[in-house]
C-alpha cells in the first residue's frame, strides 16, 4: 500500500538546507494500522505530505497504491483519504451536507453507494444534529467527525491522519478511536496515524514507527516497543530524548 | 475539467447569493466602475473626433473587444491570483488532496458571479460599436474575444504560478494582470513604438484586440505589420497558454507547504 525507499525532503531556509526527513525506508501492507510517532518537528507531517503528493520528495522513491504521488496526485486522491487535525478539508462556508454532496460529485461516487455510506457515517459518527450547519459554526469535535466522514465517503483503501485527535476532549477522542478501529477492522482500510496522544497508539496501533530528526528510529510492533516495560510514556520519552538503543 | 469547474463555481455562486443584498450591491458597483472607463472614452470624444487615428466607434470597438475578453477572464480565472494567500493560510494543502486539478479549484475558489455586471457592460458597448460600424469581417469578432480571453487566462495562470515563488509580493503580480487589461482598452497607437513592439513580440497583448482589430476594421498597422498579422492571434494565444501551463506545473512541483 505504501512503499518508501530512501525517501527524503529538504528545504532551503535562508541559504541553509533543512532536512525535514531523510533516508526513510519502510513498507505498509494493506489492512495494517500503523502509528507514526515523533516529537514536534520530527518530520511526520512532511512524510504525510509526500504520501499525498502535496510535497515532491527531494530524494528517494515514494509509492502509494502503486502510484508516484507527486506525479499522479489527482489519480491517487481517489484512492486515499486524508485528514489534517490542524485544518479542515471541508468548505468553510458550506453546510456540512453540501460539502459532502460536493465530495460525491468531485470524486464521482455512485449515488446509491454514496447514500449508503453517508447513512452509515451519520450514524456511527453521530452527525445528524449538525449536518445542516456551515462548517465554520461547528465545534472542533464536530468538525473533526465531519472531516473523518469526508475522508471516507469515496471509499479509499488508505486513510492518512495527521494528528486527528489534537485538542479534543476525552469523549470525542474515544468516539474517533472507536470509529477508526471499526473502519480498519470492518472495511479493511489501511490506516496511518500520527498523534501525540499515546492513548491513541495503545488503543489502536499494532505497529508503531518512531521518527526523530527526520530519521526512522524504530519500526515494529507495539509489544516490541514496550519491551516488557509497563509505561508507553516512559518508553517514548526515552526514545525522544535519545537514550534508547 | 469543465464539469468540475461548473460544479465548484455553482457551489460558490450559491454561497455568494446567500446574501442577496450585498450580491446586488456588488453587481451595481461593478457596473459603475466599468462605466467610468467608458465615460473616459466618451469625454475624450466630446472634445475631439479621433484618438490615436481612430474614430469614436472604432475606439469603442477596440474597447469593447478588450473589455469583454478581460471581464470574462476576470470572472472565470482571476481567483488564481490568490495563490499566495492560500499558501500562507495553508489551505493549498487541502486543495492538493482533491481529485480535481488545483488550477480548477483555485480558479473557482470564491467564484463571484456579481462580476457578470461588467461582462454585460462590455458586451453592450461591443454590440453598439459593431452595429454602428457595419463590419465586413464580422466573423472574426467572436474569435477575437475568445483569443483575448485565452491570453488573459494565461496571464492569470502566470500570475498564480509566480506566486509559488514570490509568496510575499502578490500585489506586484496583480498589477501585471490588471495593468494588461487596462493597457489594451485603448488603441495601441497612442503608446510609444517600443512599448507596442514589446507587447507584440514579447508579451503578446497586441493580439488581444489590436492586431486582429486592425484586420477586422480593415486598417493598416501604424507600425507596418502586414494585415494578416491579426490572424496569428489564435496561435499567439495558444502558445502563451501552453507556456503558462508549464509555469503552473513547475509552481506546483516546487510548492513547499508550510512547516507545522
Ligand atoms: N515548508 C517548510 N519550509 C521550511 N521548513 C519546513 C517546512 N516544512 C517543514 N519544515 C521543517 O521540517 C521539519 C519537520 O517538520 P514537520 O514534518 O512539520 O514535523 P512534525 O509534523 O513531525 O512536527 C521541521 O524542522 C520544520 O521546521
Ligand atoms: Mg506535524
Amino acid at each position: 500500500m505504501i512503499e518508501l525507499q530512501g525517501a527524503g525532503r529538504s528545504f532551503k531556509v535562508k541559504r541553509q538546507v533543512v532536512h525535514a526527513v531523510q533516508d526513510l525506508t519502510f513498507r505498509v501492507e494493506p489492512g495494517e494500522f500503523v502509528g507514526y510517532l515523533g516529537p514536534n518537528g520530527a518530520g511526520k507531517s512532511t512524510t504525510i505530505k509526500m504520501l499525498c503528493g502535496i510535497l515532491t520528495p527531494t530524494s528517494g522513491r515514494v509509492r502509494v497504491a502503486g502510484l508516484d504521488p507527486s506525479r499522479k496526485r489527482t489519480t491517487l486522491a481517489r484512492r486515499i483519504g486524508v485528514v489534517f487535525g490542524q485544518r479542515t478539508t471541508l468548505w468553510w462556508d458550506l453546510p456540512l451536507k453540501d460539502s459532502f454532496e460536493l465530495i460525491r460529485l468531485l470524486y464521482k461516487v455512485d449515488r446509491k453507494l454514496f447514500a449508503s455510506r453517508l447513512e452509515e457515517m451519520v450514524e456511527t459518527l453521530d452527525l445528524a444534529e449538525f449536518l445542516a450547519r456551515p462548517v465554520r459554526q461547528l465545534s472542533l469535535g464536530q468538525r473533526m467527525r465531519g472531516d473523518l466522514a469526508a475522508a471516507l465517503l469515496h471509499g479509499p483503501d488508505l486513510l492518512v491522519l495527521d494528528e486527528p485527535t489534537i485538542g479534543l476532549d476525552v469523549v470525542s477522542k474515544a468516539g474517533i478511536r472507536d470509529f477508526l478501529q471499526r473502519t480498519n477492522a470492518e472495511r479493511g482500510t489501511t490506516v496511518l496515524l500520527t498523534t501525540h496522544d499515546l492513548g491513541d497508539i495503545e488503543r489502536l496501533c499494532r505497529r508503531v514507527m518512531v521518527i526523530d530528526h527526520g530519521r526512522l528510529g524504530f519500526d515494529g510492533t507495539l509489544e516490541d516497543l514496550m519491551a516488557g516495560q509497563s509505561s508507553l510514556e516512559e518508553v517514548v520519552t526515552r526514545l525522544y530524548t535519545g537514550s534508547l538503543q | 475539467m469543465v464539469r468540475s469547474y461548473v460544479l465548484l463555481a455553482w457551489t460558490w455562486t450559491r454561497a455568494a447569493t446567500a446574501y442577496p443584498v450585498s450580491f446586488a450591491l456588488m453587481t451595481v458597483f461593478g457596473l459603475v466602475v466599468a462605466g467610468m472607463d467608458l465615460a473616459v472614452i466618451l469625454i475624450i470624444f466630446a472634445n475631439t473626433t479621433s484618438l490615436g487615428g481612430f474614430g469614436r466607434e472604432e475606439v469603442l470597438f477596440l474597447y469593447g473587444t478588450a473589455s469583454l475578453a478581460f471581464t470574462l477572464a476576470d470572472l472565470l480565472f482571476s481567483n488564481l491570483d490568490r495563490v499566495s494567500q492560500h499558501i500562507r493560510a495553508g489551505s493549498l494543502d487541502t486543495v492538493l488532496i482533491r481529485p480535481v486539478s488545483a488550477w480548477i479549484q483555485l480558479a473557482t475558489d470564491r467564484f463571484f458571479p456579481a462580476r457578470i455586471g461588467r461582462v454585460l457592460q462590455a458586451a453592450a458597448v461591443l454590440w453598439y460599436a459593431v452595429a454602428a460600424l457595419e463590419l465586413e469581417r464580422l466573423w472574426m469578432v467572436p474569435l477575437m474575444v475568445v483569443c483575448g480571453l485565452v491570453i488573459f487566462a494565461a496571464l492569470w495562470t502566470f500570475a498564480g504560478a509566480l506566486q509559488f515563488v514570490l509568496t510575499d509580493a502578490p500585489e506586484v503580480v496583480n498589477a501585471f494582470t490588471y495593468g494588461s487589461g487596462a493597457y489594451v482598452q485603448h488603441p495601441l497607437s497612442i503608446y510609444g513604438k517600443e512599448l507596442v513592439r514589446a507587447t507584440t513580440f514579447v508579451l503578446p497583448l497586441a493580439f488581444v484586440n489590436w492586431l486582429p482589430g486592425l484586420y477586422v476594421l480593415g486598417r493598416r498597422d501604424p507600425l507596418g505589420l502586414p494585415s494578416w498579422a491579426g490572424l496569428l492571434a489564435p496561435a499567439a494565444a495558444l502558445i502563451l497558454l501552453a507556456l503558462s501551463g508549464l509555469a503552473w506545473r513547475q509552481g506546483i512541483r516546487h510548492y513547499r507547504s508550510t512547516g507545522s
